[in-house]
């Protein structure tokens, strides 16, 4: 739950959030990759736990990641090109089926 | 003598309106609407600056902004170019990187040490001997840099503004005209901005003899200015392409931050020079430069002149100049099947004598350098070098040259475009673009008038087609016929030391077969090793003709060799346009205006302001800090927490939420009681602590560091959605103000104020209570922080005033005195407590804080719970101990993060220290090996100045270690 990797203020990027629509890159914070409930993960291995901990997918491709909305509290996820830093759709958690 | 001419139609120049300025301290004459060097040229000034290196004279140039010959400061301003600075009446301006004035400049020396000054000299002169170097450096600083800082100088406070557009248009000639019209004609709103103070572009120069293509231009201004989805800015400079269309727009006066939906680049190009002996004294310029001095402020560039072409630009050049009274001595056109179009009859009409195959072998200096005297032209073989048996002197006091042209696309590029070389126009291209990224016109490739506004019109309707506001055919990008506008290597040696291909750095040809020698044999190292492009004017003149050359060095192609990217500012921007007004949010609680009337040291904590200490008179910090803390453990305080995380968790999942988040047991937790809870990250680390107070079986109140609170906040947040619990959370920080009464009296101060019954049974420790306190609702919290019986008391922001003044007024009979964060800090290292991020850090997991006890037992899950399995098993590498220093000591005291040592190896540090305390000597908080961190042990510790301190492992908590005092 430390805070992670938080882009910088110059990074003009505008994102779509679910709730309230774009919004400017600095509104919003990067919440790292979306990864598995640790509650599926806690009875295996001691290495496949530290690998869960420790290691992140940094493989080029579209990622599914967490942002969160600052003003207004919003956790969603978003779906995020990491070669050409795209954003190519944002939805809540959990609604990623309804949203097509 | 006056080279202004007539007045010409079309010029920029209001000859209603003379300018006196000064320029090294003469005064001249000039119009509103001229530049400095447009004003300097009309008094035939054309020693106008200094090169950077060998403090060469330097002329105009490109009359555009895209060299950076003439550079001047005004004591106020500097970094300002001549041919971009307006005059104005009594501007007083001085040449830079001069030593006794640009005319007896005393670093003109420099030029006769050239040969000792080979590319990559001051990476190789000056490295060794090391010592050495502070002196070198000092010396190199007097001669390097480019004018003067006056920190004196008042500042500058400049506004920002923001804006909007569907489609910002960059670049206000004919192609941008054109697809500005056509977007706005499909219903987009179009920002078009033009760095130069009038619309139009090339129209203003190069066409300025064509009826036809004034009409059109009037035609396309007439409609610009009409259309009401066009916004025209002119003297305006896109300076940077930043993501999603964020452009920065700097004008005279303010930084426009723009948020566009689309943009058009319709920049251009820049004119490129030829590469030839002396190409870089007064009087040789780029043709463009000459057609802009002429048309555009009404000076005649020189008397006679020789042109040097490779395009049908130069022969317009020529036949414009010619026709303004300028004798053309010659065309050299270093083709050898000359210009194919009827210009070349139409020069040989005029008299102009046509040398094709010809290049010009070197700029003939007069005496001085200060001007050219001839030029010696040259026929060139079929590879293209120089056949120098055979040269032609022609007595000329300018050299115009016309060769080719570069891209101007630093904002495609940033944008995200990429280009590729294309041999039908000898110059780079756009190959790819990101989606609503549009190029046109001669960045585009495009040459011809006509091809130019119609790829305008194609691009501003493709602008509308991707922003969905136009669904018809798309008319294709018209091509290039005629022969390439640019020469594929207009670079000439005659084996002179003085053909320079970076004006601003003064490079010339052979320091790129030096650095190619060198074994820089890529782009970006030979940029790096020669510097070329590093200059003020960033490469602008010069990267293109670069990049030639080391293709042609490497025996590739130019698509092979690369290019390098142009990063943003186009033009320099002023610092205090980037400064502007600083925003900086800070947090005040309820109580902040209290905490000032009554002498509050106020120190930022996080985005919060806190009170320190209370100063009193006649007393040190120090000596304020003790007080205060004393006094609590004498009497009573009351300290303002109203920055603590404050957080409502409700919902039938809230005790299992809580269980998941903090490693401690709530679910059997009693409504109406506090328990202190420890929160870890998935790795086992503890990320925060708090008191957890239950107030109804489905409602909890947690109170979280005042610097971890948001982030915590978030994160419960988050794994709420994780868990799928029905729980809300509730931030209530701000919502709240919040104080501690603590002392042996606070019962008493209370007692008359609050409903509540506080006698020990009724509200024992750790009991939590929502009473009125001064009859505002309170949540009342019997909490041991600092270590004495003490009573937390959460209540409106708005009734914090008021609560707060009637705790202080009970209180006076009680010696009550308000404390600040340091005499807590004290208090609560006496009793042990530890801070989250004070003494641990970013590794510092429960069982080496000595938090353990708080971890629940056969916990199924918590945050943490597996991993902390994990170090369960491991010896543990530190542990946070207490310290104790004696009374009476000497010697300097350890500060926080001071080493521990023992046989010359680390074992610890200090994570907290009180210089002084209630108990009478120093104590201090630390980590320590586990071995030697007995109880009685003696540790040492080296302080910041190298000396050591001794102090003793002691047990904590120092103060009251059986709690009796805030049961």
């Amino acid at each position: 739950m430390r805070p992670t990797n938080t882009p910088s203020i110059d990074s003009m990027k505008i994102l779509n959030c679910p709730i309230n629509g774009p919004r400017p890159l600095q509104e919003f914070h990067f919440g790292g990759e979306l990864r598995p409930n640790p509650l599926d993960r806690k009875d295996g291995a001691d290495a496949d736990w530290a690998d869960y901990v420790f290691n992140r997918d940094g493989e080029p491709g579209v990622k599914r990641e967490w942002w969160y909305h600052i003003p207004s509290g919003t956790w969603f996820i978003a779906e995020r090109d990491n070669v050409t830093d795209q954003f190519q759709r944002t939805y809540l958690y959990g609604a990623e089926q309804t949203d097509g | 003598m006056d080279r202004r001419l007539p007045p010409r139609e079309g010029e920029w120049i209001d000859r209603s309106q003379p300018v006196e300025f000064r320029f090294e301290g003469q005064s001249l004459a000039g119009f509103a609407g001229d530049v400095l060097s447009s004003a300097l040229w009309a008094h035939d000034v054309r020693l106008q600056g200094r090169s950077f290196k060998y403090h060469r004279p330097r002329g105009l140039y490109s009359l555009a902004g895209h060299d950076a010959n003439v550079i001047v400061e005004d004591g106020r301003r500097t970094n300002m170019r001549g041919d971009l600075l307006p005059i104005t009446d009594g501007l007083d301006v001085y040449s830079v990187n001069t030593s006794g004035g640009l005319q007896r400049d005393r670093w003109r020396i420099m030029e006769r040490f050239d040969r000792f000054l080979p590319v990559g000299f001051y990476y190789k002169a000056f490295h060794t001997p090391r010592w050495l170097f502070p002196h070198y450096e000092n010396q190199m600083r007097q001669v390097a840099g480019l004018g003067r800082v006056h920190p004196g100088n008042a500042a500058v406070e400049t506004p920002k503004d923001y804006a909007f557009c569907d489609l910002l248009v960059v670049g206000a000639g004919p192609a941008g005209l054109a697809g500005a019209i056509a977007a706005a004609e499909q219903g987009l709103k179009v920002l078009l901005v033009d760095e130069q103070p009038h619309p139009g572009g090339s129209l203003n120069w190069q066409w300025s003899g064509n009826p036809a293509a004034q009409e059109q231009f009037g035609g396309m201004l007439e409609q610009v200015h009409s259309h009401d989805n066009i916004e025209l800015r002119c003297g305006t400079q896109a300076a940077g392409a930043y993501n999603d269309y964020w452009i920065a727009l700097v004008d005279d006066r303010r930084l426009t931050k723009l948020r566009a939906k689309a943009m058009l680049v319709a920049t251009g190009c820049f004119e490129q020079p030829a590469v030839f002996q002396n190409n870089d004294l007064p009087g040789v310029m780029l043709a463009s430069a000459a057609q802009r001095l002429l048309q555009l402020y009404a000076v005649k560039p020189f008397d006679r002149a020789v042109v040097v072409a490779a395009n049908s630009d130069g022969y317009r050049a020529a036949l414009d100049l010619h026709g303004a009274g300028v004798e053309i001595a010659a065309i050299a056109d270093l083709r050898h099947d000359g210009e194919p179009t009827g210009l070349a009859q139409n020069a040989a009409d005029a008299g102009i004598e046509i040398l094709a195959g010809c290049a010009i072998a070197e700029a003939v200096p007069s005496g001085g350098k200060a001007r050219i005297q001839a030029a010696a032209v040259c026929p060139l073989e079929k590879d293209g070098s120089l056949r120098t048996g055979s040269l032609r002197r022609i007595e000329c006091d300018g050299i115009a040259m016309s060769v080719g042209w570069s891209p101007n696309v630093g904002l495609v590029y940033q944008a995200g475009g990429r280009f590729r070389y294309a041999e039908h126009v000898e110059q780079l291209v756009p190959s790819t673009l990101p989606d609503g990224l549009f190029v046109a016109g001669r960045a585009n490739g495009l040459f011809e008038l006509h091809d130019q506004i119609a790829d305008g019109r194609r691009a501003g309707l493709s602008a509308a087609a991707h922003l969905g506001r136009f669904d018809g055919n798309l008319p294709d990008s018209p091509q290039h016929q005629a022969s390439p506008p640019s020469h594929p290597y207009p670079i000439f040696s005659n084996n002179g030391k003085k053909n320079f291909v970076d004006l601003d750095e003064d490079l010339h040809l052979a320091d790129f077969k030096n650095a190619h020698q060198e074994g820089y044999d890529n782009i970006e190292l030979v940029k790096r090793f020669t510097t070329v492009g590093m200059g003020p004017s960033q490469g602008k003149l010069s990267n293109a003709n670069a990049i030639r050359i080391l293709a042609r060095l490497n025996g590739a192609s130019i698509n092979e060799t690369g290019t390098t990217t142009s990063r943003p500012f186009y033009q320099p921007v002023r610092i205090s346009h980037l400064a502007g007004r600083r925003f900086h949010p800070q947090r005040r609680t309820p109580l902040d205006g209290w905490h000032r009337q009554h002498g509050a040291e106020m120190m930022h904590a996080g985005a919060w302001m806190r009170p320190e200490f209370y100063s009193t008179s006649g007393s040190t910090r120090d000596a304020c800090i003790l007080a205060e803390a004393k006094n609590v453990r004498e009497h009573v305080g009351l300290i303002d927490v109203g920055t603590l995380g404050k957080i409502l968790v409700c919902g039938p999942d809230a005790a299992r939420f809580l269980e998941h988040i903090y490693t401690g047991r709530f679910e059997k937790q009693k409504v109406g009681r506090l328990r202190y809870g420890v929160a870890c990250d998935e790795t086992g680390v503890i990320i925060e602590d708090g008191v957890i107070a239950r107030l109804a079986e489905d409602r909890f109140y947690v109170s979280a560091t005042s610097s971890g609170a948001a982030v915590f906040y978030r994160e419960m947040q988050r794994w709420a959605l994780i868990f799928g619990m029905k729980v809300t959370l509730i931030n209530a920080t701000g919502h709240l103000a919040a104080m501690n009464l603590a002392g042996p009296k606070s019962r008493e101060v209370l007692a008359g104020l609050t409903d509540a019954d506080l006698s020990p049974d009724a509200f024992p420790y750790v009991g939590v209570k929502e009473a009125t306190v001064a009859g505002a609702r309170a949540i009342v919290m019997r909490v041991g922080f600092v270590g004495e019986l003490g009573y937390e008391i959460h209540v409106p922001a708005s009734q914090g005033w008021h609560v707060w003044t009637s705790l202080m007024e009970a209180g006076r009979p009680h010696n009550i005195r308000p404390f600040g964060v340091e005499a807590q800090r004290l208090l609560r290292l006496e009793k042990g407590h530890l801070i989250v991020g004070q003494d641990t850090d970013a590794l510092t997991h429960p069982f080496e804080a000595d938090v353990a006890w708080a971890i629940g037992k056969d916990k199924p899950f918590f945050i943490g719970s597996r991993s902390l399995d994990i170090v369960k098993q491991q010896s543990l590498d530190r542990k946070l101990v207490g310290l104790s220093f004696p009374a009476h000591r000497s010697g300097p005291l350890p500060q926080e993060c001071c080493l521990i040592i023992h046989e010359g190896e680390i074992v610890g540090r200090i994570t907290s220290i009180a210089p002084a305390s209630t108990l009478g000597h120093p104590i201090a908080m630390a980590f320590l090996r586990p071995d030697l961190a007995n109880v009685g042990a003696k540790v040492t510790i080296r302080t910041t100045d190298g000396r050591t301190a001794d102090a003793e492992v002691a047990a904590m908590p120092f103060y009251d270690p059986d709690g009796a005092r805030q049961k």
